[in-house]
């Protein structure tokens, strides 16, 4: 069975009663549906369906301030009330499982080693909003994953927690298992929805939302695997438990993936509003920086989110503060550099993922991240010539905010912040035609 | 033919699941990839006369996706990741590394087309880099020593 040999920090999990996702993820039996029963998984479940209303699930959840986990941060019973109580429509639920945005490894996590949670998560979903068959968009690559998921379905299938009738409530829950073709794009959620009715995974222009109009233009909810993997302990602890974690607008516990240069990446489980400084240098988390270099900045929330020099993580890992403190919270992706890092370099590595992810529906996206490309590749080479940089800046904001969906702005933020936060060594490129630091990291 | 009997029992099975049958287009690639590595316009006819979805329509969405590779590879594809935290941890020395050890070129495959190398985008492993995903297994947290026992375990298995 394969098992990621990624570092979590379930032992401290275990022993807190706040956190709760990575509580067994390092218990390789997790996967299997006895020792998930044992922990008290379904247990949300079967409360939800014998004991409560739909609109019932839906204020709680409300309540507790849980936000969506994928990167926007969107309150995630507010998104489940937008569903027309009116539609004679069906209503699907969708797990967003297509974690590709760079840094980000944590959704697979969950899936791989308590897929049951996810599966419980899912269900709840699904019955607070009315939908009867359930999607989880898994990437492509994550194929293990995918095994995994059908396995734990055909488990939640013979113990009676999916299928027709559920614990004799009436109600009835089927799970689809669907795998995509390896698109950055299919995360955006309604790329997503296009690639999971067989079309190219291009995004859909809003609105109308696909709380209303989404898959199969019926109403549709898209969540994060890790906000779906967190609604039972809401249900089971209440909003009132959960509301007390984290801060006052940013509750509950995140995981966060650390990347880069640190002694101990891997992922960690903290409330948010978790400071960053000590999720990058606290021994039991991150353990400071490799070679005991220097830090030169830190991505918090994913590659496509605005970058911080040293002098900006003294901050607390929740979305309002990363938003004042210039970024975002992101998927939650936290990818450390240190000083021997070129920061073009690093643009140059993101820009040609961009590039090569643009989904070619509209022109700033497409053309733009083209022109940025080759334009970056051209000053990183020591090729630039006076004046491209201010070029680079004029394209990234004729692409900020005049694309359909986010793409092109998360292409370009992380430019723009590094143009502010590092000038100097993008001018020093054109001026010298050279790397001020020079990038070479040796694979041992 | 190119698709086995047991691939088009996967793919009609699949197809079952969804409300409407275009929706079965990339589980129906996934199934062919799998068995055949890779898709082409004749694999493309074959789906469409299961799923009862055109020709063109499963071109279209195939033709979108980079995990569904167009032409024959080697017996293992190489895929080694080049995003940002990978990179961070000497990504391109190993990509070196490998192209040195194969004897290919990146998009090369070896003459006895065992492997196949390539470097793609984020794999979503970012926390245990330097990694690369050899048909659909992992490697992680990788060191020359590692890839030296990946490859010779495959070569023997082979």
């Amino acid at each position: 069975m394969f098992y990621s040999p990624v570092r979590t920090n379930a032992a401290e999990v275990a022993k807190s009663d706040k956190l709760h996702l990575f509580r067994y993820v390092e218990d390789p039996e997790q996967v299997k549906i006895e020792k998930f029963e044992e922990h008290g998984g379904y247990v949300a479940w079967k409360k939800v369906l014998t004991e409560m209303e739909p609109v019932q699930v839906i204020d709680e959840v409300k309540n507790s301030g849980l936000r969506g986990r994928g990167g926007a941060g969107f309150p995630a019973g507010l998104k489940w009330s937008f569903v027309p109580k009116d539609s004679p429509k069906p209503r699907y639920l969708c797990c967003n499982a297509d974690e590709s945005e760079p840094g980000t490894c944590k959704d697979r996590v969950l899936m791989e080693r308590d897929p049951h949670a996810v599966i419980e998560g899912m269900a709840i979903a699904s019955y607070a909003i009315g939908c009867h068959q359930m999607f989880i968009y898994i990437r492509g690559e994550f194929a293990h994953c995918a095994d995994r998921m059908e396995k734990a379905a055909k488990e939640a299938y013979e113990h009676g927690h999916l299928g027709k009738n559920i614990y004799g409530s009436g109600f009835n829950l089927d799970m689809v298992i669907h795998t995509g073709g390896g698109a950055y794009i299919c995360g955006e959620e309604t790329a997503l929805l296009n690639s999971l009715e067989g079309e190219r995974g291009m995004s859909r222009i809003r609105p109308p939302f696909p709380a209303v109009e989404g898959l199969y233009a019926c109403p549709t909810i898209v969540n994060n695997v890790e906000t779906l993997a967190s609604v039972p302990h809401v249900i089971n602890h209440g909003a009132d438990w959960y509301k007390s974690l984290g801060t006052e607008k940013s509750s509950g516990s995140k995981i966060f993936s650390l990347s880069g240069h640190v002694k101990r990446p891997g992922n960690y489980e903290v409330e948010l509003g978790f400071p960053l400084k000590k999720l990058i240098y606290d021994e039991d988390y991150g353990g400071g920086i490799l070679g005991d270099k220097k830090l030169k900045g830190v991505i918090p929330g994913g590659s496509s989110t605005p970058f911080l020099t040293p002098d900006m993580i003294d901050i607390n890992l929740d979305y309002e503060s990363l938003v004042e403190g210039g970024s975002m919270l992101g998927s939650g992706a936290v990818i450390v550099f240190h000083e021997d890092t070129c920061i073009v370099w690093i643009i140059k590595r993101l820009t040609h993922f961009y590039r090569h992810e643009s989904c070619g529906k509209c022109t700033p996206c497409r053309e733009g991240t083209a022109w940025l490309e080759k334009l970056i590749n051209r000053i990183e080479d020591g090729q630039g010539k006076p004046g491209d940089v201010e070029k680079v800046e004029e394209i990234c904001g004729n692409i900020l905010g005049h694309t359909v969906c986010p793409l092109g702005d998360a292409a370009v933020m992380p430019i723009l912040s590094t143009l502010k936060l590092w000038r100097d060594e993008w001018q020093y490129h054109i001026d010298y035609g050279k790397c001020m630091v020079k990038t070479d990291f040796e694979f041992k | 033919m190119i698709l086995t009997k047991e691939s088009v029992n996967k793919i009609r099975e699949k197809l079952q699941q969804y409300p409407k049958p275009k929706s079965a287009i990339l589980p129906a690639l996934t199934v062919a990839y799998r068995q055949a590595g890779y898709v082409d316009e004749g694999i493309y006819k074959e789906i469409s006369k299961i799923i009862n979805v055109t020709t063109v329509e499963i071109a279209e969405a195939a033709t979108f996706y980079t995990l569904f590779a167009k032409e024959p590879r080697g017996k293992y594809l190489i895929q080694v990741c080049h995003n940002i935290s990978c990179a961070l941890l000497g990504a391109d020395s190993l990509i070196g590394y490998l192209q040195e050890k194969l004897n290919i070129k990146i998009g090369e495959t070896t003459e006895d087309k065992m492997f196949t190398l390539v470097t793609v985008e984020c794999l979503g492993s970012c926390s245990t880099a330097p990694v690369m995903q050899i048909n659909q297994d992992y490697y992680e947290r990788l060191t020359k020593e590692k890839v030296d026992q990946v490859l010779e375990d495959l070569r023997s298995k082979a």
